[in-house]
């Protein structure tokens, strides 16, 4: 009788990669329904390009690496990075940007680091800032939300042709409410909520229920147990430490509430959903609540004192360099070690 | 109510143990055949004590054990010893090592044995003796002879907690929880023993919160006894022993360290069980209560079974029917280890023999590449991080591992079964660890290596010098003597005499060197060496050479004289080319060639001796 | 003095380097002198990776007139019972990259080696005696010789010298004591593959 001789465990748990990328999918809809319906069609194209463009670079990439390209097709990652780009970037980019962000995202930032596992920056996010230096102007153009003046969102074809086509039509677009904060110079906050109506009751008119979409998604991954508290409460602790010890209560000079913070810009999407990446975070928890609670403050500082308007992107690069060194500090004490920690 | 502790980490895999709880414990037939590997327990292997051919008796010991750390091995059943050999063994390798395999008789006579009535009674020597004697090692996998566990001495250390470990927190496996529900008070009768032998202040009796029915056995069976039934919620590796310790004291067992440095000792539901045996009734262990499990056979449950049954009779009493890619794990699904052949007997740590079918236990997929997600860092009871570990092991980077504190690692596999990757971790560290412990050992055997080197290196130079210094002396003590010779111009000195006295002289001066070290050191090493009786023999030869010569003509002396001369040149040259040819040590050479030189002027003296003899008497 | 430098900021810029140079290069030259190692102790260090074994096959007479080649700048790769292991070792202690062993002075053996002599054939002419360089042979002429296993490193020494070829170098078995689990072959996995592919 041949018997199969294996190692132990012979048990395995319920989870597997796959699995996990595909919740992480799954958990991106209460955001982008939101997104969706405040700003149009625009993000779902972005997705589906990205999504399109991600899948072949990987392909060739694999092809070109010599690795079973099935195999690792199946793990969904590709996906992943592919779609937290396109929310991140605005709704209505031309294809070429998504192609070039998504095509960077995947070969350079992840492939040419060996591919998933591999890769000491987050791909999303160097694909995004990558696209934010080479194209200032495309990427800080963002559509104006429903219900402002009275309009509308463009459709499914609209935002197609806004894709395919780029300058066939001027797409209604607005300053954001982050930008208004930072090029605030000599009002009031008060006046500059009532002058401008991108604001909304909390902080801009659909970002805050874009925000609150992805609280919703991230905490139902935190409920199936993809990722642990440790790093998203951090940043948003982080954050919100910042922000109210720098407000003034609506002065000129304002760097907006807390609250403001909190549901502005990409805090959400950023805290549930990119440095949650495992790959390019912190490993202990420990070193999770740093990283996160680093990346909340940066968050702040780059926001209100930097260059640019939101700054999940450069915050979590930042603190990608910052990972191993973390690690190396917050090693967890092992069982029996005593309350030293070996360095 | 006690104060329960958690651990770190900890997974919960699907339990699959209520199938084998339907039928209380079944005793199994006598086999035809046993097989009892020599080394059932950590530890030096037993040396058997019969021969193949001999009759054995049921409970007779048929190897003893060899050094502290070893147990004995006892015939199960009588019958006869039909083969010392190697055979086949469930172990992870496949390999073979020696066994005694008995051909039964199916008589199953006793041999005479008797428990005591009161243990308390006993001392603690004799008492552990008798533990020792009965070849019992711990039953709940590990296989450590408890003896040696046991062998603290309470005057010297002492033990604030002795913890009965009831747990069997890996799944399918129900061994204990059958035996705690059927035979609790035998339990509590072998736990009374440990008591009084290691005289703790509290014991307590640790299980999971899945077992109600051996928790109210257990209850029944401690009441009104100084020991406490503890229950804690069931997580995996809550058995494990440092894990449990934490549970029940909230303390943590040092690095490296045993559960007696912190007072603790821990001991196994059945061990204890059979230490009960071993001391009131007296019989070694033979027997066990193990569990056969799995989908791939039709009545899953518990039996009593010989040590030495092949796992394939058991199997076939619990109806299996082998599948594709079948495998048989002696353990649970998370620590057992996959046995080569359903050949191999059921030894003193087969808790579970589990045949799970493909697609209760699916064959591994292939691993994909770690997303650091941390799932393993969360699982580790030992508050590892795993998935570092990982790439240090892949990278063979041994001091980092070793820092990161590998072998701390339990290989409990939680890891491996939180990981959604399919990284077979555990096999990682097991392999790091094997090649570490091996990059140890070349290490330690370098540096002795090293040690060996240069003591050799030392001594070949010392003896260099040695013979540099003695030929250096040698060379004085001629020149001298021949200053001496010319001053006094004695050429009517006594050759043999001088011979004699410097013989002596030898002789004296090796008597009183052999008790130094360095003299016979020397001696060893000079090629024409002088020794004892050689030098008695030239002193024969040189007096009847003398006696002869009286008579003898002066030519004719001279004659001799120079025939000898002749013969020791030649035999001095035959040994020189002798000693080249054999590349022996150039000392050796350049001694020989010094001799050669010294005869040649003696010879052509002799022969100008003899010309001028000749010409005399020609003339 | 100020004057000047402030009429030619490049004068500026010139003096800034030299005396930034020059108490800089002071520093160095003073820390160079201060810190300065123990004289052998990087042969010493070196020594410690190399395996002892004695064994000559990298060309010099033993482990330690090799690790004084090292430091003098010979290759690391001659050491073939030291293996990759050793030459990992070697190559982050003297911090360059590990190199492939040089087959040409032997192979990496698979297993750990120990000389066997054929007791009935050994005529006991002290010969391997002589060419063991760590005393793990026992014997005197005319007596039969064995070998002390634990102390043998397996260099190979003693089976030429034999003059009637009764040494045989013995691999170790494995038994169930040091048996292990091998590292997982890694199938799908990107760092191996990449290794294979190049």
């Amino acid at each position: 009788m041949a018997l199969m001789r294996v190692t132990s465990p012979h048990a395995h748990g319920p989870l597997s990669t796959s699995k996990v990328m595909q919740t992480v999918l799954l958990a991106t809809l209460p955001g982008v329904v939101a997104l969706t319906w405040f700003f149009g069609f625009g993000s779902l194209v972005n997705i589906a390009v990205a999504c399109v463009t991600a899948l072949a670079m990987e392909a060739l990439a694999l092809r070109l690496r010599k690795r079973p390209v099935a195999f690792y097709l199946r793990d969904c990652s590709a996906l992943v990075t592919a779609t937290l780009l396109a929310i991140a970037l605005p709704p209505y980019s031309p294809w070429w940007l998504l192609v070039v962000g998504t095509s960077f995202s995947i070969i350079v930032a992840k492939q040419l680091y060996g591919g998933l596992g591999y890769n000491p920056f987050n791909p999303a996010m160097v694909g995004y800032v990558v696209l934010l230096i080479s194209f200032p102007v495309e990427m800080t153009t963002w559509a104006a939300p429903r219900g402002i003046n009275g309009s509308g969102v463009p459709g499914l074809l609209e935002a197609l042709r806004h894709c395919f086509t780029p300058g066939a039509i001027d797409a209604v677009t607005m300053a954001t409410p982050l930008d208004l904060m930072k090029q605030n110079t000599g009002l009031l906050e008060q006046t500059l909520r009532a002058e401008n109506p991108q604001f909304g009751r909390w902080a801009g008119v659909g970002w805050e229920w874009v925000n609150l979409g992805f609280l919703a998604g991230g905490a139902w991954m935190l409920y199936r147990r993809i990722f642990t508290w440790h790093a998203p409460v951090a940043m948003l602790a982080g954050l919100t430490l910042m922000a109210t010890l720098f407000y003034d209560g609506g002065s000129s000079a304002s760097t907006g509430s807390p609250l403001f913070h909190l549901l502005s810009g990409g805090t959400m999407f950023g805290a549930f959903f990119i440095i949650t990446d495992p790959v390019s975070s912190a490993v202990s928890n420990r070193g999770r609540l740093i990283f996160g609670a680093a990346i909340g403050v940066l968050i702040f500082l780059i926001r209100s004192f930097g260059n640019y308007p939101d700054a999940v992107a450069f915050a979590v690069l930042i603190m990608n360099f910052a990972a191993p060194l973390i690690d190396h500090y917050t090693q967890p004490g092992t069982y029996g070690h005593g309350k030293a920690r070996s360095s | 109510m006690r104060k329960i502790w958690d651990f770190h980490g900890g997974v919960h895999p699907p339990e699959n143990k209520h199938q084998s709880l339907g039928k209380p414990i079944q005793p199994v037939a006598i086999p035809p055949e046993l097989t009892l590997p020599l080394n059932q327990h950590i530890g030096a292997p037993a040396e058997p004590v019969v021969a193949v051919g001999d009759a054995v008796l049921k409970g007779q010991m048929i190897a003893r054990p060899l050094g502290l750390v070893s147990v004995p091995v006892h015939a199960p059943t009588s019958g006869t010893v039909i083969a010392i050999e190697d055979r086949q063994v469930a172990h992870p390798s496949g390999l073979s090592t020696t066994c005694i395999v008995i051909a039964t008789d199916g008589e199953d006579r006793w041999i005479e044995h008797a428990g005591v009535e009161d243990f308390t009674a006993l001392g603690r020597e004799e008492l552990l003796a008798r533990i020792r004697g009965a070849g019992i090692a711990g039953m709940g996998g590990a296989g450590f002879p408890t003896a040696v566990k046991l062998g603290v001495d309470p005057d010297q250390t002492t033990i604030k907690t002795l913890i009965i470990n009831g747990t069997e927190c890996e799944p399918y496996i129900t061994a204990d929880d059958i035996l705690m529900r059927e035979r609790a008070a035998e339990i509590i009768a072998g736990v009374e023993i440990l008591q009084h032998l290691l005289r703790p202040e509290e014991t307590l009796l640790g299980l999971e919160d899945n077992k109600p029915e051996s928790i109210a056995a257990m209850r029944e069976a401690s009441a009104g006894k100084n020991m406490e039934v503890v229950v804690f919620p069931t997580k995996y590796p809550s058995g494990g022993e440092k894990q449990l310790i934490e549970i029940l004291t909230g303390k943590q067992v040092p690095s490296g360290g045993l559960p007696a440095d912190i007072g603790i000792v821990c001991q196994n539901m059945g061990t204890s069980l059979a230490i009960g045996r071993a001391i009131l009734q007296g019989e070694p262990l033979i027997s066990r209560v193990t569990t056969v499990t799995g989908k791939a056979v039709a009545e899953p449950q518990n039996f009593e079974v010989l040590l030495g049954t092949p796992m394939r009779f058991l199997l076939q009493r619990a109806g299996f029917t082998p599948g594709e890619q079948q495998r048989l794990v002696m353990g649970g699904p998370m620590m057992g280890f996959t046995v080569p052949d359903p050949d191999v007997p059921v030894v003193k740590t087969t808790n579970c023999v589990l045949a799970p079918t493909v697609e209760e236990l699916p064959p591994p997929p292939p691993a994909q590449p770690c997303i650091r997600c941390g799932l393993c860092a969360e699982a580790c009871p030992a508050t590892l991080l795993p998935q570092q570990l990982y790439w240090f092991a892949r990278g063979s980077e041994f001091e980092k591992l070793e820092s990161h504190n590998l072998f701390d690692c339990i290989e409990c596999g939680a890891c491996s079964y939180a990981c959604p990757s399919n990284i077979p971790l555990v096999q990682y560290y097991r392999a790091a660890k094997a090649e570490i412990t091996q990059l140890r050992r070349d290490q330690a055997k370098a540096e002795h290596s090293k040690v060996r080197f240069e003591a050799r290196q030392d001594r070949l130079q010392r003896e260099a010098e040695e013979k540099e210094a003695q030929r250096a002396a040698r060379k004085k003590a001629a020149e001298e003597r021949a200053r001496k010779a010319a001053e006094t111009g004695a050429t009517d000195e006594d050759p043999i005499q001088a011979a004699i006295a410097r013989a002596q002289a030898k002789k004296a001066g090796a008597a009183t060197g052999s008790g130094g070290a360095k003299q016979p050191a020397a001696q060893t090493q000079r090629p024409a060496v002088a020794q004892m009786d050689p030098a008695q023999l030239a002193i024969e030869r040189a007096r009847a050479a003398r006696a002869g010569a009286g008579d003898q003509s002066p030519e004719d002396k001279a004659r001799a004289n120079l025939e000898r001369l002749r013969q020791r040149l030649q035999k001095s040259e035959a040994k020189l080319a002798e000693s080249r040819e054999a590349g022996a040590d150039t000392a050796v050479i350049e001694a020989l060639e010094g001799a050669i030189e010294k005869l040649r002027p003696k010879l052509e003296e002799a022969e100008q001796a003899l010309a001028e003899l000749t010409t005399e008497t020609e003339g | 003095m100020y004057e000047l430098i402030g009429q030619y900021p490049f004068l500026a810029a010139v003096l800034a380097l030299v005396s930034l140079g020059a108490a800089f290069g002071a520093l160095l030259g003073y820390a160079s002198e201060r810190f300065k190692p123990e004289g052998n102790s990087i042969v010493e260090e070196i020594n410690a990776i190399l395996p002892q074994t004695q064994c000559g096959q990298c060309g010099y007479p033993g482990c330690r007139p090799y690790a004084e080649a090292i430091a003098d700048g010979e290759a690391i790769n001659r050491c073939p019972p030291g293996g990759e292991t050793g030459i990992a070792q070697l190559a982050s202690l003297l911090d360059v990259e590990p190199i492939p062993l040089d087959e040409e002075h032997g192979a990496e053996a698979e297993t750990r080696m120990v000389a066997f002599i054929h007791e009935e054939d050994c005529i006991g002419c002290t010969k391997c005696i002589q060419a063991c360089p760590v005393d793990a042979i026992l014997g005197a002429a005319k007596q039969m010789h064995t070998v002390i296993s634990s102390e043998c490193t397996g260099c190979d020494l003693c089976v030429e010298p034999c003059p009637v070829d009764c040494i045989e170098m013995l691999g170790e078995e494995t038994s169930l004591s040091t048996w292990h689990w091998d590292m997982p072959r890694q199938n799908v996995d990107l760092i191996a593959s990449d290794r294979d592919a190049a």
